[in-house]
C-alpha cells in the first residue's frame, strides 16, 4: 500500500518536473547549436555566445534593465514600507479603507491598462509641465515603482501583522522614543520582509515587458523589450544564449537562497535544542 | 439590604502599611475606557500603596488588561485620571512613565541577546557603560541567569524567558511594575514554583507590583490585595482572606473557590445571630452586620467548611441536614462529595483524606446516608 502510493507519487513528480524543465533544458542545448536556424542542429558550438558578447545593444539593454530594477526596488521598498506601516500601525484614520483598496489595486489591474494609463499620464504631464522630456529610464522606473510598491506593501503588512504590537510597546515601555523604536526594533524586525520586498520588486521590474513597452521611448530598450522585439522576427540562436546566461544567473541566486535558508533552519534547530537543555 | 461588612481583624497580619495619611503610589480616579460602543473599563477607582503586590483578577474580557495598559500608557482613558506618585499621567507617553511592564508573551527582542535585551532600557536613560554592566550583573544574579548573558531568547526555555522578561522590566527600577499574566505561559509545576520566586523577588526589590491574572489560585498566593473585576468594574477589593472568607456577593463567592448558595429570608434577629428560612430548612448564621427581620438574603457555604458524618453529630447544632451520597470525586488529598438532600438539592462537600482507605473506620461510600452540619460562623451572608 505504502510502496504503491510512493511509486505513484514519484511518477507524478517525474512528470511534473519534466513538464517544467524540459523546455528550459532544450533552450540551453539549442544555445550551443552551431546552426543559424534554431530548429536545425548543426553541432556543438559556443559561437552565439561570442556573437552575444559583441553586440553592444544587448549589453545596453541588460544595463538599463538592472539600473531600473535597482532604483525601482529601492524606492518601492521605501514607499511600500511606509504604506504598510500606515495601514497596520496608524489605527483607524479617515479613508483607510479607500487607501487600502487603492494600494492593492495594481495587483489585480491588467498590465495593459496600467501601462496605457501611465502612458497617457506621462503624455499629459509633458504637455502641461514640459516634463518628462523624453520617455525612457525615468518613465519606466516611475511606472515600475507604482505597481511594485503594492507588492512590497502587502509583504510588509503581513509581516507587521504577524509581529504584533508587543515588541514595539515593550521598547516604548523601556523608555525608547518613537524614532528609537522605529530604528532599533521595527526596522530590524522587518528586515526579512524588507529584503524579500526588495527582491520581489527587483524581479518584477526585470520581468516586466508590457508596462515597460508602453512607457518607453525610442532608443530605451530594457532586456525583455529587446528579446521580444528580436524574437518577433523569428527564433534566434544568440537570444537562446542570452536566455541561458540569465537562467544560470537565476540558478546561482536560488542556490544561494537555499543555502541561507538551510543554515537558518539548522540554527533554529540548534536554538531549540539549547532551550531544552537542562540548566548548566 | 446587607451593609458592607467591616474589615475583619486578621487581614492586618499581612501586607505593607496602608497608612491613610501616606499618599497612595497609584491613584485611579473614575477611569473609563470605551472602544466604540463597548465599555471595557467602567468608572473604576483604586488606590495602591507603595510595596503592595496587587492583583487584578477576572475572567477574559473583564477589562483587567485594558486597565493595565492604561497604567502603562498604551491606551488613554476615555475619561478619568491616573495619578502615579502624585503626578497626573494623562499627557505622559509610555516612554516617560515611571512604570515598566512585563508582557504576557514576554515580548523579548528576538534579535538581541539576553544582555542586550536588559540593557535596552538602561541605554535609553543614558547610563554609563560600567553602570549598565553592573546593573545587568546584579539583576541577572537576582533571577539566577548569570550564565545566559550571551544567549538569544530563542535559546532559552519558557521559564528562563520569563525571568529575562522580569529582569528587563525590573532593571530600570520602576516605581510600578505591571505584570500581564506573568506565569500564564508556564506549565503547572513551574508556575507554582515561580509564584514563590516572584514573591521573593518582589520582597527583595521592594517595587510595587500590579499583576493581571485570570488564575484565582495565583492571585491568592501572590497578592497582598486583590481586586476582582467583572464587566469593567471592581466587584470587590480586599486581601485574599477577605475575598475568600467574606465575599460581598454571590458572584465573588462563586468566582473565588466554590460555594453552595441558598436563598433565604430572615425570620429572627438577635445580637449576633440571624435565623434564616431557606428551601432546605432553618439555619443560624452568625453575623456582625445590621440586617432587618424579613429581609431577603443569600447565604453561602464553602464545601470544606461542611462536616460530613455517618452518625448524628454529638453536639446538637441547628445547622444540620440529612442527605445521601450521590457522587464522590477522589482527588487524592481531598475528596469531593455530592450530597443529595431530601428536596433533591445537591450540596458540595469537600473533606480531606487524612487516613488511608484501608484504615478508615467510617468509610463513606455511594448511597450512604450522611449528616452534614456546620458552624453558624461558617456560613457567609451575601449581598445580591
Amino acid at each position: 500500500m505504502h510502496r504503491e502510493r510512493s511509486r505513484f507519487l514519484s511518477i507524478m513528480l517525474f512528470v511534473g518536473f519534466t513538464f517544467l524543465y524540459v523546455p528550459i533544458i532544450l533552450l540551453i542545448i539549442y544555445s550551443f547549436n552551431y546552426s543559424k536556424l534554431v530548429p536545425v542542429w548543426g553541432g556543438w558550438s559556443t559561437r552565439w555566445y561570442g556573437v552575444l558578447f559583441e553586440s553592444p545593444d544587448v549589453w545596453d539593454a541588460v544595463l538599463l534593465s538592472l539600473k531600473i530594477a535597482v532604483v525601482n526596488a529601492t524606492f518601492a521598498t521605501i514607499l511600500g514600507t511606509l504604506a504598510g506601516l500606515a495601514m497596520v500601525r496608524f489605527g483607524r484614520f479617515r479613508g483607510r479603507t479607500l487607501f487600502g483598496g487603492m494600494l492593492v489595486a495594481p495587483l489585480v489591474m491588467p498590465e495593459v491598462i496600467t501601462g496605457l494609463s501611465l502612458l497617457v499620464f506621462f503624455i499629459s504631464l509633458k504637455q502641461l509641465f514640459g516634463w518628462p522630456t523624453e520617455r525612457g529610464f525615468t518613465t519606466i522606473t516611475i511606472a515600475h515603482i507604482t505597481f511594485s510598491l503594492a507588492y512590497v506593501a502587502v509583504i510588509i503588512q503581513a509581516r507587521l501583522t504577524g509581529m504584533g504590537n508587543n515588541l514595539e510597546e515593550a521598547a516604548a515601555d523601556l523608555g525608547a522614543k518613537p524614532f528609537k523604536v522605529m530604528t532599533k526594533i521595527t526596522i530590524p524586525m522587518l528586515a526579512p520582509g524588507l529584503l524579500s520586498g526588495w527582491l520581489l520588486a527587483f524581479t518584477l521590474s526585470l520581468d516586466d515587458l508590457v508596462i515597460a513597452s508602453f512607457v518607453t521611448g525610442p532608443g530605451s530598450n530594457t532586456l525583455p523589450i529587446l528579446i521580444f522585439s528580436r524574437i518577433r522576427l523569428g527564433l534566434r540562436p544568440d537570444i537562446n544564449a542570452l536566455a541561458t546566461i540569465i537562467i544560470l544567473f537565476v540558478a546561482v541566486l536560488v542556490a544561494i537562497a537555499a543555502v541561507i535558508l538551510f543554515k537558518q533552519q539548522k540554527r533554529d534547530l540548534l536554538d531549540q535544542k539549547m532551550a531544552r537543555m537542562p540548566e548548566v | 439590604m446587607v451593609n458592607k461588612p467591616p474589615a475583619p481583624e486578621q487581614s492586618k497580619e499581612q501586607g505593607p502599611s496602608q497608612d491613610a495619611d501616606q499618599e497612595p503610589l497609584l491613584q485611579i480616579r473614575a477611569v473609563t475606557k470605551k472602544f466604540g460602543d463597548f465599555t471595557a473599563v467602567n468608572d473604576v477607582n483604586l488606590d495602591i500603596h507603595k510595596g503592595e503586590l496587587f492583583c487584578l483578577l477576572g475572567g477574559s474580557g473583564c477589562g483587567k488588561t485594558t486597565l493595565l495598559r492604561m497604567l502603562a500608557g498604551f491606551e488613554a482613558p476615555s475619561s478619568g485620571k491616573i495619578i502615579i506618585d502624585g503626578k497626573d499621567m494623562s499627557d505622559v507617553p509610555p516612554y516617560q512613565r515611571p512604570t515598566n511592564m512585563m508582557f504576557q508573551n514576554y515580548a523579548l527582542f528576538p534579535h538581541m541577546s539576553v544582555e542586550k535585551n536588559i540593557s535596552f532600557g538602561l541605554q535609553q536613560d543614558g547610563f554609563s557603560k560600567s553602570e549598565i554592566s553592573d546593573r545587568i550583573d546584579d539583576i541577572l544574579r537576582l533571577v539566577e541567569l548569570q550564565d545566559y548573558k550571551k544567549r538569544r531568547p530563542q535559546q532559552l526555555s519558557g521559564g528562563q524567558r520569563q525571568r529575562v522578561a522580569l529582569a528587563r522590566a525590573l532593571v530600570k527600577e520602576p516605581k510600578l511594575l505591571l505584570l500581564d499574566e506573568p506565569l500564564g505561559a508556564l506549565d503547572k509545576k513551574l508556575r507554582e514554583q515561580t509564584q514563590f520566586e516572584l514573591m521573593n523577588i518582589q520582597d527583595k526589590v521592594g517595587v510595587t507590583f500590579v499583576v493581571v491574572t485570570h488564575d484565582q489560585e495565583e492571585a491568592m498566593t501572590l497578592s497582598t490585595r486583590i481586586a476582582v473585576m467583572d464587566q469593567g468594574k471592581f466587584v470587590q477589593i480586599g486581601t485574599p482572606t477577605e475575598i475568600y472568607e467574606f465575599p460581598e456577593n454571590r458572584f465573588i463567592a462563586d468566582f473565588i473557590g466554590s460555594a453552595n448558595i441558598f436563598e433565604g429570608k430572615v425570620i429572627e434577629t438577635s445580637a449576633n445571630h440571624l435565623r434564616i428560612k431557606t428551601e432546605i430548612g432553618h439555619f443560624d448564621v452568625e453575623h456582625n452586620i445590621e440586617v432587618s427581620k424579613g429581609s431577603h438574603v443569600y447565604i453561602g457555604l464553602r464545601p470544606e467548611k461542611i462536616h460530613l458524618s455517618k452518625q448524628a453529630p454529638e453536639k446538637k447544632t441547628e445547622n444540620q441536614i440529612l442527605g445521601v451520597i450521590d457522587d464522590i470525586g477522589y482527588l487524592g488529598n481531598t475528596s469531593r462529595y455530592k450530597v443529595r438532600l431530601e428536596n433533591g438539592r445537591i450540596i458540595d462537600v469537600t473533606a480531606p483524606n487524612q487516613v488511608r482507605p484501608k484504615n478508615r473506620t467510617h468509610h463513606i461510600t455511594w448511597e450512604d446516608n450522611v449528616y452534614i452540619h456546620w458552624d453558624a460562623s461558617s456560613s457567609m451572608l451575601l449581598n445580591k
